[in-house]
């Protein structure tokens, strides 16, 4: 290992900027995303639900 | 044989598929993980320091797994596409749907960890370069087909006009290949080539494919997972949809 010490390494030998602003930004946006994908099926799912269960609720009325 | 066949059709119905998708997901993500710790473990802490750019080489870990599967995304998205004008099966399409915004990602990763890479080395966040310019055409290329899926209504007509555009797209892939073989590049040649000896370090290569199937198992992963929701957002009039959630 290269590294003497934690400051050293979060220098990354003066390139700190430009390596962290790299994996940050990998880091960022591949955490996004399946929280985006994530949150796309659970709301088709919720309105599906949701769909059945005022179609539900409308057979019972009509057979009341 | 026959027998295989009929099983592979059976997975191109959404019915079925859906919840095979579910069922691979967290293998994926669990291989996307594996693959990344170690990958990121010998990115940081088993590859040596470059002679040349210090500890600014590192930036390869992440910029080269987002450039080959950026490339590598969409000539899987145009072929989902084209299977699915071909043979008009749905799955293949909605595949397609899928992979488009997640092959986008990895072209702004990859442009993006390039510009970091490039002030630098360069002096230049960017040059209208044959390899930048024709990554970036890529990027484009991604958003063009998002937002022709998006701007037409009938979702069959957008899977066929998406598939045009994806297919005819396909013919900037070599040419960001070869980019830089066939025009003079400041961007530097293939860092892995099969006619002679990888051109550095063994603990580099290493890391950089580590990484690049983290990448890779993180895309199927997160395309599963919008393909699923795109299945129930399509297939909502359905009957099995209607039983599919409980």
């Amino acid at each position: 290992m290269q590294w003497n010490s934690v400051g050293e390494f979060f220098a990354m030998g003066g390139y700190a900027l430009y390596v962290w602003g790299s994996f940050g930004a990998c880091a960022l946006l591949m955490i996004a995303e399946p929280f985006l994908a994530k949150r796309r099926l659970s709301e088709v799912r919720r309105s599906l639900i949701r769909e059945r269960l005022a179609d539900e609720l409308e057979t019972q009325q009509r057979t009341q | 044989m026959r027998q295989s066949i009929i099983q592979w059709f059976k997975f191109a119905s959404p019915q079925s598929f859906y919840p095979l998708a579910g069922r691979m997901i967290p293998w994926f993500w669990a291989a996307a993980a594996a693959f990344g710790i170690a990958g990121l473990w010998i990115s940081f802490f088993v590859a040596p320091t470059d002679a040349q750019q210090g500890e600014g080489y590192r930036i390869i870990f992440v910029h080269v797994p987002a450039s080959w599967m950026s490339m590598f995304i969409y000539l899987v998205m145009a072929f989902w596409a084209g299977l699915g004008l071909a043979l008009n099966t749905r799955v293949s399409a909605m595949m397609a749907q899928s992979l488009a915004p997640t092959g986008a990602l990895m072209a702004a990763l990859s442009l993006w960890t390039g510009a970091l890479w490039g002030k630098p080395m360069w002096g230049a966040w960017w040059v209208w370069d044959a390899r930048l310019t024709s990554e970036l055409i890529l990027f484009f290329l991604y958003l063009g087909f998002m937002a022709l899926q998006a701007a037409i209504d009938d979702p069959r007509r957008a899977d066929k006009a998406g598939a045009i555009l994806a297919l005819v797209g396909v013919v900037n892939i070599p040419i960001i290949y070869f980019s830089v073989k066939w025009w003079n590049t400041l961007h530097q040649g293939s860092t892995i080539n099969l006619n002679k000896a990888p051109s550095m370090a063994q603990t580099m290569l290493w890391g950089m494919l580590l990484m690049a199937l983290a990448f890779w198992m993180y895309s199927i992963a997160v395309a599963l997972m919008r393909v699923r929701a795109i299945i129930l957002e399509r297939e909502r009039h359905t009957e099995w949809v209607k039983h599919a959630v409980e």
